[in-house]
């Protein structure tokens, strides 16, 4: 009784990437274990701890609660592709370090995909506004204070390399 | 001036990797591994009558089907009792894989390997188990009452009585003025660190040796526990915590069935297998903390000075017994936090019930003794009619008072003796970091607009650093760069910054030179592990003195090269120098590396520097040998710390609070953390500890609860109904910190990890009880409970 399977073509990160799968491989499985591309993590299965975020064609999304044969021909960006080109931190992981946004880091690749595209639809959130940015997603490390300090200084480095 | 990272709020030498998504996970390891699944009890309390595997024969890429009559020697025996005390008369453990019975729901009853996840889970879903249903104990009541029992045999559901007693306690209560009686209930949470457990093992059978990766607090025991059940030779035997997503103390427990499952099966099969715990899975098959009833009978005087302290503790501890006591031990020891009655008694039962085994959860007990003692105080307070400051101001132990034994037996066997702490003014901190003597104005300002505050206040003082002891290993490579270790393990607390800040000061070299693996018996194999908020403490003193003997030899070999007296020389970024001449003078100074070079004399050159230590290659005296007698090569060294008994941190915790005259509704306004644990290491991971507990201990208070109902299913084993605090829930958390150092360790380090959540419920209780104006006695309290407690009184 063996599945059919089927060809799931990606842009990850900039780079066509494409590995046959059944239908129901998540794309967080598909992500993690047929690209091999392990900075998203999985942390509840059910779509509730954000850990699992991506981008979609720049939407943030749960990739435990999509089938990987769904997204098919998708631009996804995951936390290895949140790097500068030079492969640097990028300006949201950049600020985590800053403001010691992280602890175990195991959550901290959903944080900071979901920043990232908040960022893009709010560039300069008040402190109240980036405690909201990150209330889909869970940490059970810090306590989140951090984390919202680390919204508000991924805004100013952005800015700054926005502006540069 | 030496380089001094020591004391800096440095960034992290590990985040740049976890952000590029570059950890290393357990599940990011072994791609190509074989996948495990379990059959897990859906009952509570039933004789497993047959396992029936037929349908699951012809799934696709099934590999293996194990039950327990498949697990050969001593792989199938119970699991061990890992820390035994004597008043633990009936301890009772599980089955790697269940042997006839299973006590909880979540219990591994049929393990399967198979090409893939997916296809391991389709064949757990086809295999049949035939159960004969036995009547589940659920709830601490029902576990105390004996009507029915949890193991056949085992009287009245209990599998340890204890008593611990200072004075004369009845003979207190009787002559004290005032006694008041109070009983208090705290529910169930867990730890849920954001990754559940996962193992992977690599069996090589050309070396006959087993690699086992495991997310783990404690891979040094994993290590030999495994040798042990699956018989091997312990040097035959590896294991390695990778990056670890958080423990918080449910991963200190070993072996957990699948830490032995798995390995037993990749050696069997001769294939790597991995093992990744879910979601649900981590609910029902880990472990839960914090449940009890407590009674406190308090006698105290009219100043409200404690006189006589009886108090009695039934405790949860689920279907299994696999980490002892210590829960129930720290609760009825650390309960006494910051006071010092004139007599106390402490007795306590621990108790059976069908629901996943109880295990430390960060505060281990300490937040029930914390609770029981603080509403204690507030009650005092109340029924003097006395500020609760002022109550608690009365009972402090003094800080000339130090060392203070409180005469009884801590949980690692040796006297509670507190060796330091400023308890006064760790007070006169807080109070005047959230405005105590200010808060009924703004009582006065709030009530007048219709408004319901109140503020609350908790103490607590937290033995830390408990043996038996920790090693650190430490080597200045040919290049200069230090490589260190320990074997105590990582998960998240930033050990690999701290070490290194410790590490780099002691020995004078930049810190972004030091490179500390943790949690690899290949680098370091003797260690106990990372829990009691003992790491920094331990494993920081055991690297300190590793790396001070690493000093000592530098010195000696560049006081030969430089023809200088050793105590005349200094390291400074990497450079052993002259004291006090200019970096680079000639003849003055030797770099480290070169050092290095020096102290591992050689006969082949493999390069440039290599040659510098040949026989050939400098001036040699040829009178001693190359090594000299006691000496050994290589510019590294081994330290240990073993203390003589526990340092005891402290802290105090302020928080005030809005109910909402209508709904109900809990709403955190302030919350402030005055913390003292000794001299820092890096006083920013420090406060990110403090506010990852606080966050817990808020989460403990208002939200998480774990709901069994009558049948012993647990109905909230997921993140949609088990709430964890978002970043919503979570106040702003505003610290101050106070430093005694520790005198019991060379760093004067007390450690830091579990203070933020001991007094989470406490001071919220205290709060709330401020603002409604009647005593809060159970936690946590959900809007629901407090509107429930109001339409009693007012139907009273």
């Amino acid at each position: 009784m063996s599945e059919a399977m089927y060809e799931v073509s990606l842009v990850v990160n900039g780079v066509p990437r494409s590995a046959t799968v059944p239908a129901r491989r998540l794309l967080s499985d598909f992500l993690r274990h047929d690209l091999e591309l392990t900075g998203t993590h999985v942390g509840c299965e059910h779509g509730v701890c954000g850990a699992c975020t991506v981008l979609v064609d720049g939407r943030p999304i749960r990739s435990c609660l999509q089938f990987a044969v769904t997204v098919d021909g998708a631009e996804v960006t995951t936390v290895e592709g949140c790097t500068r080109a030079d492969g640097e931190l990028g300006h949201v992981q950049q600020a985590f370090r800053d403001c010691h946004g992280l602890q175990c880091g195991f959550c901290t690749p959903g944080f900071v995909t979901t920043i990232t595209a908040y960022l893009e639809e709010n560039p300069a959130p008040t402190e109240d506004e980036a405690r909201e940015a990150i209330v889909g997603n869970l940490c059970r490390c810090t306590g989140y204070q951090n984390i919202v300090a680390s919204v508000l200084r991924a805004a100013e480095l952005r800015a700054e390399e926005v502006n540069r | 001036m030496t380089t001094r990272s020591f004391g800096e709020p440095i960034a992290r030498l590990e985040d740049p990797r976890l952000l590029k998504g570059e950890g290393r996970f357990l599940d990011d390891i072994g791609h190509r591994a074989l996948a495990a699944a379990f059959v897990r009890s859906p009952h509570a309390h039933a004789r497993i009558v047959d396992i029936d595997v037929t349908d699951a024969v012809g799934v696709d890429g099934l590999v293996a089907v194990y039950t327990h009559d498949d697990l050969d020697g001593r792989a199938g025996e119970a699991l061990p009792v890992l820390i035994p005390h004597e008043t633990l008369t009936h301890g009772r453990t599980g089955f790697a894989l269940a042997k006839d019975e299973v006590n909880h729901v979540g219990e591994p009853i049929v393990m399967v390997v198979a090409t893939d996840r997916y296809l391991a889970e389709d064949a757990c879903a086809r295999i049949r188990v035939e159960y004969d249903f036995l009547p589940p104990v659920v709830g601490i009541e029902a576990a105390r009452d004996a009507g029915l029992l949890v193991h056949d045999d085992v009287p009245g559901n209990v599998s340890a009585h204890m008593v611990q007693s200072r004075g004369d306690v009845e003979a207190a209560l009787a002559a004290a003025p005032n006694v008041l009686d109070l009983d208090l209930d705290i529910e169930r949470s867990a730890s849920t660190p954001l990754e559940g457990k996962g193992v992977h093992a690599r069996w090589d059978a050309d070396d006959a040796s087993l690699r086992v990766y495991t997310s783990t607090q404690a891979s040094t025991s994993v290590r030999a526990a495994l040798a042990a059940r699956l018989e091997l030779p312990l040097d035959r035997v590896e294991v390695i915590a990778p990056d670890v997503g958080g423990g918080f103390g449910v991963k200190i427990v070993h072996p957990w069935p699948e830490e032995v499952l798995v390995p037993w099966a990749a050696i069997r099969l001769g294939r790597e297998v991995k093992w990744t715990e879910d979601r649900r899975e981590h609910f029902v098959g880990a472990a839960h903390e914090r449940g009890q009833l407590q009674h406190v009978r308090v006698g105290f005087d009219d100043e409200g000075r404690l006189l006589g302290l009886d108090v009695t503790v039934w405790h949860d501890n689920g279907a299994y017994t696999p980490y002892g006591i210590i829960v129930p031990i720290i609760t009825t020891t650390q309960l006494l936090g910051p006071y010092k009655p004139d007599a106390y008694r402490a007795e306590f039962f621990s108790l059976y019930t069908n629901t996943v085994p109880v295990t430390p959860y960060r505060g281990a007990g300490r937040p029930q003794g914390c609770f029981a003692m603080e509403r204690t105080m507030d009650a005092i307070a109340a029924h003097l009619g006395l500020d609760r400051t002022v109550v608690r101001e009365r009972n402090f132990i003094r800080p000339d008072e130090m060392p203070y034994d409180q005469g009884l037996i801590f949980q690692d066997g040796r006297p509670l003796v507190y060796d330091s702490g400023d308890y006064p003014a760790t007070l006169e901190k807080l109070k005047k970091l959230v405005g105590w003597e200010e808060f009924a104005a703004f009582r006065d300002e709030a009530r007048a607009a219709g408004r319901r505050v109140g503020i609350g206040i908790a103490c607590y003082v937290e033995g830390t650093g408990v043996g038996p002891y920790e090693g650190g290993w430490v080597k200045v490579e040919t290049d200069g760069s230090v490589v260190a270790a320990t074997g105590l393990t990582t998960q998240g607390q930033g050990h690999k910054t701290a070490f290194a800040q410790v590490v780099a000061s002691e020995l004078g070299v930049p810190v972004d030179r030091v490179a500390v693996t943790t949690g690899d018996t290949r680098r370091f194999g003797y260690a106990v592990g990372t829990f009691a908020s003992r790491a920094a403490v331990m494993s920081g003193n055991a690297l300190a003195a590793a790396a001070r003997k690493v000093r000592d030899k530098a010195l000696r070999i560049a006081g030969e090269a430089l023809e200088a007296d050793p105590r005349d020389l200094e390291i400074v970024d990497g450079v052993v120098r002259v004291i006090g001449s200019p970096g680079g003078a000639p003849g003055a100074s030797i770099p480290l590396a070169t050092v290095a070079v020096l102290a591992n004399p050689l006969r082949y050159a493999f390069d440039r520097e290599a040659e510098r230590a040949t026989q050939f290659g400098g001036p040699v005296d040829f009178s001693k040998p190359p090594v000299a007698e006691g000496e050994s090569p290589g510019l590294e060294d081994t330290g240990f710390y073993s203390p003589p008994r526990s340092t005891f941190a402290n802290g105090m915790h302020a928080a005030i609070v809005e109910t909402d005259p209508e709904t109900a509704e809990i709403t955190i306004l302030r919350y402030c953390v005055v913390h003292d644990c000794g001299t820092l290491i890096n006083p920013r991971i420090v406060e990110g500890q403090i506010h990852g507990g606080v966050a817990q201990g808020v989460g403990g208070a208002l939200y998480e609860r774990m709901v069994y109902d009558g049948a012993g299913q647990l109905l909230n084993a997921s993140f949609m109904d088990f709430l964890m605090p978002y970043s919503t829930e979570v106040p702003v958390i505003e610290t101050d910190h106070l430093e005694t150092p520790s005198p019991l360790n060379p760093l004067g380090i007390k450690g830091a990890g579990e203070a933020g959540v001991i007094p989470g419920s406490a001071v919220l209780a205290s709060a709330i009880s401020d603002a409604e104006g009647f005593a809060i006695t159970r936690m946590p309290i959900s809007p629901s409970d407090l509107f429930s407690l109001r339409l009693a009184r007012e139907s009273r």
